[in-house]
């Protein structure tokens, strides 16, 4: 009886077709803007910030990249952890060649560079689909990561193979480097996710969107009415590498400041982030952002409680956690199998009605 | 049938046809070793309602694909608004006006019926890439505009009430009248239907046929259809194109087509003495 669509009745197709046509989502989805933009900054601390809400937004992004290959487009990939890379790398190169220029023309332009890149990889995907395609992404992520590794002008020559952000500002606040404040990295991360998630609603909710969803239901059909499958397939790839650029060159100079290409963005990356969008729900922004809270906040979660509050030693707690989570994504599986999204949009279904049976 | 000239002539209801606008010549089409289309050649004119009748396997659905781009022939041409259409693939016939609906429905699950029916637009939206991603200007404009042309659709097919329904949960007979507005969304020139009441049970039946009659009325649109129940054939069809293992054995009016000796040989058998 609180949440309910009655009365609100919508006059024109502009209302009609707008991301929250319930007046009470709509509230909520600006009093969470709210809070993100207006309270968060002022609270935040340095264990928030590198623990929960940083990663958190960084795979928000990634996420929402692959959801559009995978969810809205059809196409699996198991590349994302090489696209990450890209992104860094380009970052890093940018940010070392160009001192001067802006860090989020840095970024954005690490961005168009994995696309490029991206739309490279994809042209598989013209030929080949379902897990033939998987196994073609995963050469690109091998590929990638022996690139970095192999070709020292990718780190700047640099001793150790690593690479390292330097301290670079936005409004004179630090948001990459050791000297970069919480809230800096927060918020940065933040406007990219929001700015991004924006983007990503409105090229989902248009033509472009209807022909990738076409091409992933149904290629045949949307041949032929009319859809070039070439071009719906690559614009997926370009527009889900650009989202994974952006992730991967945040997490490296914002999040890690330091990575080395193997570990920060191997396979178990490009796993993680597909194992959000399965769990957020395919096909789904929020899902995105639902599976990325969910395996960025579950590990915290589970450490704090296992060592923390029952004061397990560290070591057990970090193995068993792997057990719990893995146990947890498994379980949730088999009972929703189409992810978050899907339970938060039965449970609204429920909240129509409630406190009514039918 | 009255009398036939170069620019039409006038069904026994009175409607006027207009002059050829698919004429389809001498096709072969062979897969392997098989000749599913044996040098058939006829012809579409604008405003009528064409019927492809034969046997199963006659090759009627192979025809079919021929028209909308799916098989190219290996032999004879294309003749579509008189000019010779060279071997294209379906998403550019698409773009030349030509819609269809398939035997075993092929519409987009995952989308709701509004979605379904708006992918029958997409040749109509032409906003660029940075439009559509800040939700400004033409994306907008177009989006509600084609959104108004949808919503006519809807209402001519009386499917208002699952708009907005996942195309997955709807019972057969409606998931086929999507996909006819879907085809009907693209303002085609040339409609054609893969069998558009396979499996119906009587009732909608006649509702399939009230709105291919009404579709072929108001919008004009020509339509070329595939269907196995000779009753609704011959109500509808203002020609029928008979084949029969890949050749064609007979083609006029229903009635001449009814009264022809080799398709009453291919559908009742005849006695080999």
């Amino acid at each position: 009886m609180i949440y309910r669509e009655a009365g609100d009745f919508k006059t024109s197709y502009r209302d009609d077709s707008q991301t929250f046509p319930i007046r009470l989502d709509r509230w909520g989805y600006y009093a969470i803007l709210a809070v993100a933009f207006g309270i968060i900054p002022f609270v935040i601390n340095d264990y928030w910030a590198n623990a929960v809400l940083v990663p958190f937004l960084i795979y928000a992004i990634a996420a929402m990249g692959l959801n559009i290959l995978t969810g809205y487009a059809g196409q699996v990939s198991l590349g994302t952890g090489g696209f990450m890379a890209v992104g860094a790398y380009a970052v890093y190169k940018l940010m070392t060649a160009f001192p001067d220029v802006s860090i989020a023309i840095h970024v954005l332009l690490a961005g168009l560079i994995t696309a490029a890149v991206g739309v490279l990889f994809g042209l598989p995907s013209l030929r080949i689909k379902g897990f033939y395609l998987a196994v073609a992404t995963l050469a690109a992520q091998f590929f990638l990561v022996w690139l970095f590794n192999k070709v020292p002008w990718f780190y700047n020559y640099s001793a150790s193979g690593q690479i390292t952000a330097p301290t670079r500002t936005v409004f004179d606040q630090a948001v990459t480097g050791p000297a970069a404040s919480a809230p800096a990295k927060y918020l940065v991360c933040l406007v990219f996710a929001f700015a991004l998630a924006w983007l990503a609603r409105n090229l989902t909710r248009g033509s472009l969107g209807r022909k990738w969803m076409a091409i992933r239901d149904m290629d045949i059909a949307a041949e032929i009415i009319g859809v070039n499958p070439l071009r719906a397939k690559l614009s997926a790839f370009a527009v889900s590498s650009f989202f994974v650029g952006i992730a991967g060159a945040l997490l490296f100079a914002v999040y890690l400041g330091a990575a080395e290409v193997g570990e920060a963005f191997g396979i178990n990356k490009s796993f993680l982030v597909l194992f959000m969008i399965i769990i957020g729900g395919l096909g789904s922004i929020f899902g995105s952002f639902a599976g990325a809270a969910f395996l960025v906040l579950l590990p915290v979660l589970l450490k704090n409680t296992l060592v923390g509050t029952l004061g397990w030693p560290t070591d057990l707690a970090a193995h068993i956690e792997l057990m719990i989570v893995g146990a947890l994504i498994v379980t949730f599986l088999i009972v929703e199998p189409h992810g978050l999204a899907r339970l938060w949009r039965l449970a609204k279904d429920k909240l129509r009605l409630w406190p009514f049976p039918h | 049938m009255n009398a036939m000239t170069q620019d039409g002539y006038v069904t026994a209801d009175g409607r006027q046809i207009g002059p050829v606008v698919m004429e389809l010549r001498n096709i072969t089409l062979r897969f392997g070793g098989v000749v599913a289309i044996k040098d058939i050649s006829f012809d579409i004119r604008q405003g009528e309602i064409r019927a492809i009748i034969g046997p199963n396997g006659a090759g009627k659905s192979s025809m079919l694909n021929v028209i909308s781009g799916f098989y190219h022939p290996q032999d004879g041409q294309v003749i579509f608004k008189g000019q010779v259409r060279p071997a294209m693939k379906p998403y550019q016939v698409a773009r030349l006006g030509i819609a269809r609906t398939f035997q075993n429905i092929a519409l987009f699950e995952g989308m709701s019926v509004l979605d379904n029916i708006m992918t029958g637009r997409l040749n109509k939206m032409k906003a660029g890439f940075l439009s559509q991603a800040l939700w400004w200007g033409a994306a907008e404009r177009e989006e509600i505009e084609n959104r108004a042309a949808v919503e006519r659709i809807i209402d001519f097919l009386e499917i208002q009430n699952i708009r907005k329904t996942p195309v997955g949960r709807l019972p057969y007979g409606l998931k086929k009248r999507v996909e006819l507005a879907r085809a009907l969304a693209a303002e085609p020139n040339l409609l054609l239907l893969d069998e558009p009441m396979a499996g119906m049970n009587v009732e909608e039946k006649e509702d399939m046929s009230r709105f291919i009659l009404s579709v072929n009325d108001e919008f004009g649109t020509t339509i070329c259809l595939i269907e196995h129940d000779m009753g609704v054939v011959m109500d509808l069809s203002d020609r029928v194109v008979v084949m029969d293992y890949g050749k064609k054995i007979g083609d006029g009016t229903p009635s001449e087509v009814r009264s022809n000796q080799a398709v009453i040989d291919a559908y009742l058998g005849v006695a080999h003495d």
